[in-house]
Formats: C-alpha cells, structure tokens, sequence
C-alpha cells in the first residue's frame, strides 16, 4: 500500500527529465521568464509606468532596449514588469482549477450518484467558448487580477475534473482500493490518500497546459479591457495601447506578443515533455 | 441507434437547460445592484429605477429565472440596453460575418492541419516531421490577435497586399470577401491548425501500423493510394470527433480577432457588450454561442455512432 500511494513524479530519475529535449527546452524557457519576473526591478533602469512624453516612440536601440512607447513609457520595462502579473495570474489560475477541479474530479470519479449531474455541470460550462465565458464573468464582476483569476478558473477547472475523474474510474476498481477499504480507511482517506497521489501525473501535465491557456487567456482578457486597468503593465495591456501605433511603432506590439509566445510555448513543451515521462501509456498514443 | 440517440437527446436537453442557467447567472454575479452598473455614472434614481423595472431586476430572483426560460422558450432572450433593440434580432444579424469567417478559418484548419499532419506521419521521424511539429507547437502557443497584427504589419503595412481590415459581404462581391477574411481567417486558424496537425499524425501513425495497411501494402497498391483510400478515412473519422472542439475554439478567437480587424460579427458585438456592461447582449450571446456549440456536438456524436457502432454501446 505504501509504494502505491507514492507520486510517480518521486519515482522518475532525475536524468531522465534532463536528457528529455522537449521538457528540456521548455523547462529553459519557463524558467528565464520566471528569472525575467523574479529580477524586473534589476535587470530594468526606469519604472514601467514612467512617461516621458519628450522620448516617445523611440526606436528599439542602445538606451530603449525595446523600444518607448506612446507615453516614453520603456517597453522592455513593461514587458519584464508584465511577466509578473500573467505568471501570478496563470500561477493563481492553476492553484484555483486544479484544486475545485481536482475535488470536482475525485468526488465524481467515486460516487456514482454524485457522477452525473457533476458531470453534466462541467459539460454546460465546457460548452461555453473559453474566452467568452471569461469576458462574460469579469465583465460581470469588474475587470481586476483576481476576477481574471476567478473567471479563468471556471473555466479551466472542468477541464481538469475530467481528467481527474478518468484516473479515478480506473483506479477505483482497483485492487488496492478494496484492500484500503478492508482496512478500515475512511472514503476521504482512500480519495486523498490513494485515488489523489496516482491521479497525479496526468493531473500534473493537465495543470501545464491548464497554465499555458491560462497566459493566453490573460493576454486576450488584458487585451479587451477586461484584465487589470492600466496603467498597470499586463502583456494584453501593452499590446492593446500599442495597437494603434502598428505603422509608426510596430515594436510596442512586437515585443510583449513575443515574451507570451515564448512563455506558452515553454508551457507547453513542458507539458509534452511531462506527458512522455510520467505517462509512457500516452506517448504510445501519441506518437 | 434509436435507443442511443434518445438518450444523447435527454443529456443534451439538461445541459442547454444548465447552459441558459448559467448564461442568467451572470447578472447574478454583479456585484451590487445591476442596474445601478448598467445605467452609468450619470445616471439619476429615476432612470436607476427605470432600468430596474424595464429588466424585471426589481422580481424576486426566481421569477427573474422563469421569466428566462419562458423568453428563450420562444426564442426572445430580451432587449439590449446599448442598441435598445431585442438581443436575438441583434445577434442573429451579426452572425453571417463570423460564420463566413470561421469557415475560411475551418477550410485553412483543414487544409494544411491536415496534409500537414499526413506528411510528418509519412515521414516519421525525419526533419521534415521534427519542422512541422516544432512550427505546430509554436503554432498553438501564437495569441491570435498578436498574430492578427503582426500579419497587418507585414501583408497591410509594409507590402499593402491585403487589406488591415474590414469586411466586405458575400453577397456583395464573393473575392472581396473572401480577401477581406484571409488574414483574420489566418489568424484565428492557427492554433487549430497546430491542434489538428498533431492529432492527425499521432492518428495517422497508428493506423500506418494496423495489419489491414500492411495488406492493403502487401497487395501491391502504391503508397498514396494506400493513405488516401485506407489510412485517411480512419483519420477523418478522428477529425469529425473534434469539430465541436474546433468550433468552439474559433467563436473564442473571434472575440478578440473581430475587434484586431473589425470585423461586424458576433465576436466584435460581444466584445463591446461586455465594455459598455450591456449585460441582457452578454447573455444572449454567451447562451446563443454555448448552444450552437451543444448542437454540433449532438450531430457529431450521433454521426459518429453511425459511423462507428462501437459507441453506441459505450
């Protein structure tokens, strides 16, 4: 019993995950983007909001690494100061949807009776296109960081019931359930501490993902005015104020646009690269 | 198939009735009084009042709720404060442009999802495969309406080959249409066309190693007609199954790529009710959007069961 509730993360040598190329790159570019964050205040000489009007619309060169925009706001100031909100934000949306989603996908998994209308529930809100139920909820609660996290939240979290929901099917049926059962465990402590530690991998490479989207819904709620009000720096934010410049100052839109792809596209490979190495199953299947 | 398709019916019956459940509870989730939000800054009690009365949100909360349902049961889902006209007329109308657009987007998505996915199958494991799937990972990491400006850049601005905007009706004149949707298309085709061409290979390579292709090889056919007659139908069953995914994922981008190229669709709509807090249009549009996407699925699903009689047992 033991050795079953162990994380199969725990199992996996840690060589493994180095020689893995894609989870490789994506672990490389996850974490600049957290160094970017983690240093804004460092690796930047002016506050990202700062105007000065006298440099706006500077091109990308010696003094303006990136660029000023508009307002003679410093755009490479903007940007590494905008890291922080969409991993706080993606950061927050993962922790919220992985947690109700984890529950939702537990408890639906075990009890038969709970299954359906959980299940129906979740399918209602997957049936809403993801941004717009996003929009639809912040416009609704008023645009701020913690109604994007909320509204990113309902969102994502059917998405992970599911898969948790999945494992938990299979695993219940399980030999080693029924020996926990004969044992005297209570239900929440078969679910918390049997069902939850095996459900982990996929759960794991699901929360990847579910933080990918979640950058990119931030960027596209940012974008319409639904994110945190400027002037704070948000990536959407930066590329919504530059949108109207595109002939005279690409590079306002350029250079956030590029710090999402690279951070999404991290997330992602992180999660490919996850899924070959927790779920071997899988990339049978996928490959 | 009969007993099946009554019980998809009765699934999809609860979740369009949860669907508008939770469409309506987005006024709900209003901090304060709706009303008060709705009617501005500048807003007097009176008119306060006034929007109370006209929207019902002076009712107790379940008669708000059944007067709902009974609206959508005839297919009103009330009036639009900022067009002050009814949410339906008003949505109905702006669905040609993003249907048109979501189409070309699909036919791309199509198009080179597909043979892209074919050929990294075919040449499995070789640069060309590492090429398309390298560029179909960075093609879902791209946001769309970045993607969206970065093509106005370089197609509008610097080579002024397309248009940076605007939309141009099918009946007016079928090649500006389809001119004015390339580069939006484009953008919002992206990310499925990243989706798609994984899928496809990983489809593609399981059905490469069943027996019946190494027969269908065996017997002498050559190797496109092995992949277009045998392998594809497989995959195409794949593809069918997440039309309805696809679907969903485009009416999502058109939010944000209708307004990059203004285009006068549902998604542009959607995204000024939700600046001018028009909450009756959210509504509708979140309900209309959600529906579309349950009845496609319906389709899908049962079309698949024909398709395939496995599922019907499931």
């Amino acid at each position: 019993m033991a050795a079953t509730s162990t994380a199969p993360l725990a199992n996996a040598p840690w060589r493994r995950y180095l020689r893995h190329p894609m989870f490789l790159t994506g672990a490389i570019l996850c974490l600049s983007v957290v160094l970017l964050a983690v240093f804004a205040d460092l690796i930047t000489t002016r506050a990202p909001e700062r105007t000065r009007v006298s440099q706006a619309f500077t091109p990308p060169g010696e003094s303006y690494l990136m660029g000023a925009d508009n307002l003679g706001r410093d755009v490479w100031s903007r940007v590494a100061f905008g890291s922080r909100v969409s991993i706080a934000i993606g950061f927050a949306t993962v922790v919220l949807a992985g947690v109700a989603g984890t529950l939702i996908g537990l408890l639906s998994g075990y009890y038969r009776k709970l299954d359906e209308p959980l299940m129906r529930a979740m399918d209602a809100l997957m049936s809403f296109p993801a941004i717009l139920l996003a929009v639809g909820i912040t416009a609704a609660l008023g645009p701020s960081a913690t109604n994007a996290v909320i509204a990113l939240a309902v969102v994502y979290a059917p998405r992970t019931a599911r898969i948790v929901r999945a494992s938990t099917l299979v695993l219940r049926e399980m030999d080693f359930v029924a020996g926990a059962r004969a044992a005297g465990a209570t239900d929440a402590r078969i679910l918390l501490r049997h069902l939850l530690p095996n459900c982990l991998g996929p759960l794991v490479v699901q929360l990847t993902f579910v933080f990918a989207y979640a950058v990119l819904a931030e960027a596209a709620l940012s974008f319409l005015g639904m994110g945190p009000p400027p002037p704070a720096p948000t990536w959407g934010n930066i590329i919504a104020d530059g949108r109207d410049y595109l002939r005279e100052a690409a590079w306002i839109c350029l250079f956030p646009g590029m710090a999402i792809s690279i951070t999404v596209l991290g997330l992602n490979l992180l999660g490919d690269g996850l899924r070959d190495l927790l779920d071997p199953r899988m990339k049978i299947q996928e490959s | 198939m009969g007993a099946f398709i009554v019980r998809r019916l009765l699934v999809t019956i609860v979740v369009l009735l949860l669907v508008s459940l939770i469409s309506f509870s987005i006024m709900q989730l209003v901090p304060g009084d709706p009303a008060v939000v709705m009617a501005g800054l500048a807003a007097t009690a009176d008119q306060i009042q006034a929007i109370r009365v006209q929207f019902g949100l002076d009712k107790p909360f379940h008669v708000q709720l059944v007067r709902w349902y009974a609206g959508i049961a005839v297919g009103d889902m009330g009036q639009s404060m900022t067009l002050g006209r009814a949410v339906g007329q008003a949505l109905i109308e702006r669905l040609p442009a993003t249907i048109g657009l979501a189409l070309v987007a699909f036919a791309m998505t199509i198009v080179i999802g597909l043979s892209a996915g074919i050929l990294a199958a075919i040449r499995q494991n070789t640069w060309i495969d590492q090429l398309i799937m390298t560029l179909a990972v960075v093609g879902v990491s791209v946001p769309s309406f970045w993607l969206g400006l970065i093509l106005i850049i370089v197609f509008a601005v610097t080579f002024d080959l397309l248009p940076a905007g605007g939309y141009v009706a099918f009946a007016q004149s079928p090649r500006d249409w389809l001119v004015s949707l390339l580069l939006p298309a484009f953008s919002l085709a992206l990310l499925q066309v990243g989706l798609l061409a994984r899928i496809t290979r990983s489809a593609m390579v399981e059905t490469l190693r069943q027996d019946f292709i190494r027969t269908a090889k065996a017997k002498g056919l050559p190797t496109w007609m092995v992949i277009c007659k045998h392998a594809l139908m497989n995959v195409m069953v794949m593809v069918v199954t997440i039309i309805g995914i696809v679907f969903s994922l485009m009416l999502s981008g058109s939010v944000v790529i209708e307004t990059v190229f203004s285009i006068p669709g549902l998604g542009r709509l959607m995204a000024s009710a939700i600046l001018t807090r028009d909450y009756p249009l959210i509504q509708g549009g979140l309900l209309l959007t959600a529906a579309m996407f349950v009845l496609i699925n319906l389709v899908v699903d049962v079309l698949y069961a024909y398709l395939d009689p496995r599922i019907r047992y499931d």
